[in-house]
């Protein structure tokens, strides 16, 4: 079976949609999404009713913001976020949302195919909050391959062991 | 380990090899090295061969004129800078775990605006010490700058080692740095490798050029 990867962001953001200090993320929302549509590697992301973002959607309560997204595979997702112009949008992001004191993005596998509901990405996110990194719940900082190495010797080498 | 590769450039002439490779920026044939240091193949060969084996190059094989299929010729043997990185300091100092805790604690406490005002300040001491070209400057520090066309690029990224953990602040105190140093020409454009930063080149055409400060 072949594995996407699916990745979860939340934010609490400074002001609402129409608040002046959102002007700038507001203003360079659409440029940046279609950035990511036409990036390798990009398979779906999650919008709204008027099609073009996520922004109107509040799974996770009415001032977090949610972003959510499947990629083909880890490199595709990290040459988009730190080495593309998406990458500014993220040196800035403390001038849009504010610290929110636990994790506010997760990663995980889903079969390829799959379009992952925020459902499924909360209790992937709660996961990473109770569990810290685990392969079905990681971050760029600790990656876990998709599919995961055999644990423990395999067993033609079991049987040369004393 | 790092001792016997650092060492593998205490002679003069193979650190010169090693240099011509790492600003090449691509993979680089025995022969381009050659010419391009004036010594003979064979030296060149053994030099380079000397690196890779002491872990500071990589090898890899290509075609170097494009043609593939019989008759096209041994496929060449071309070099470049591996990835990873080498250090030595003595006695041992680890700087990088110090910065990774400070970029998981600027991280929580969202104060990413007061590091990068730091990073600024920083740039602006570093630009201080007189009449230093941007270029020399950046070099220097290590970026390897390179023309392309208006700008310099950044070959290197000093800070590689935290920014693949910590991009978004590492990235931002890197650009805040450079502000700080070189003021309004430096931005951000992001490239697969390399620094994230370009810095826009001083007028060539003049002698005196303001690339000084």
């Amino acid at each position: 079976m072949s594995f996407h990867l699916a990745q979860l962001n939340i934010g609490r953001t400074v002001g609402p949609k129409d608040d002046p200090r959102m002007a700038g993320f507001y203003g360079d929302l659409d440029r940046i999404n279609a950035l990511a549509d036409g990036w390798p590697g990009f398979v779906w992301r999650l919008v709204d009713e008027d099609g073009a973002d996520a922004t109107s959607l509040r799974p996770f309560g009415d001032d977090l913001i949610v972003n959510l997204s499947v990629w083909h595979d880890l490199e595709s997702l990290r040459d988009f976020t730190f080495r593309s112009g998406h990458l500014d949008v993220l040196r800035r992001r403390r001038e849009w949302f504010v610290p929110l004191g636990e994790a506010h993005t997760v990663m995980w596998w889903v079969p390829a195919g799959h379009l992952p509901t925020s459902g499924e990405a909360g209790e992937r996110l709660d996961l990473l909050r109770r569990n810290g990194s685990s392969p079905e719940a990681f971050t760029f900082r600790d990656p876990f391959p998709a599919v995961p190495a055999p644990v423990g010797p395999v067993p033609s080498e079991h049987a040369h062991q004393r | 380990m790092d001792a016997a590769a650092i060492a593998a450039l205490a002679e003069p002439q193979r650190r010169a090899v090693y240099e011509h490779v790492a600003a090449a920026g691509v993979p680089v044939s025995r022969n381009a090295v050659a010419d391009g240091l004036g010594i003979g193949r064979t030296l060149a060969a053994h030099h380079l061969d000397r690196l890779a084996e002491a872990g500071l190059l990589e090898v890899s094989f290509a075609r170097v004129n494009g043609r593939s299929g019989p008759g096209s010729g041994r496929p060449s043997k071309l070099y470049r800078r591996t990835a990873t990185e080498h250090e030595l300091s003595l006695p041992p100092r680890d700087y990088r775990i110090l910065a990774t805790v400070f970029a998981d604690a600027v991280e929580e406490a969202g104060v990413e605006p007061v590091l990068f005002e730091a990073a600024r300040r920083q740039g602006a001491r570093l630009r201080r010490d007189g009449d230093t070209p941007a270029e020399d400057l950046l070099r220097r520090m290590g970026y390897e700058p390179y023309e392309d066309g208006p700008v310099w690029r950044l070959r290197n990224c000093p800070f590689d080692g935290v920014a693949r953990t910590h991009a978004a602040l590492v990235c931002g105190a890197n650009l805040a740095l450079l502000e700080g140093a070189l003021g309004a020409r430096v931005a951000i454009d992001p490239r697969p490798d390399g620094c994230c930063v370009t810095v826009r080149r001083g007028d060539a055409g003049t002698k005196d050029n303001v690339d000084r400060f």
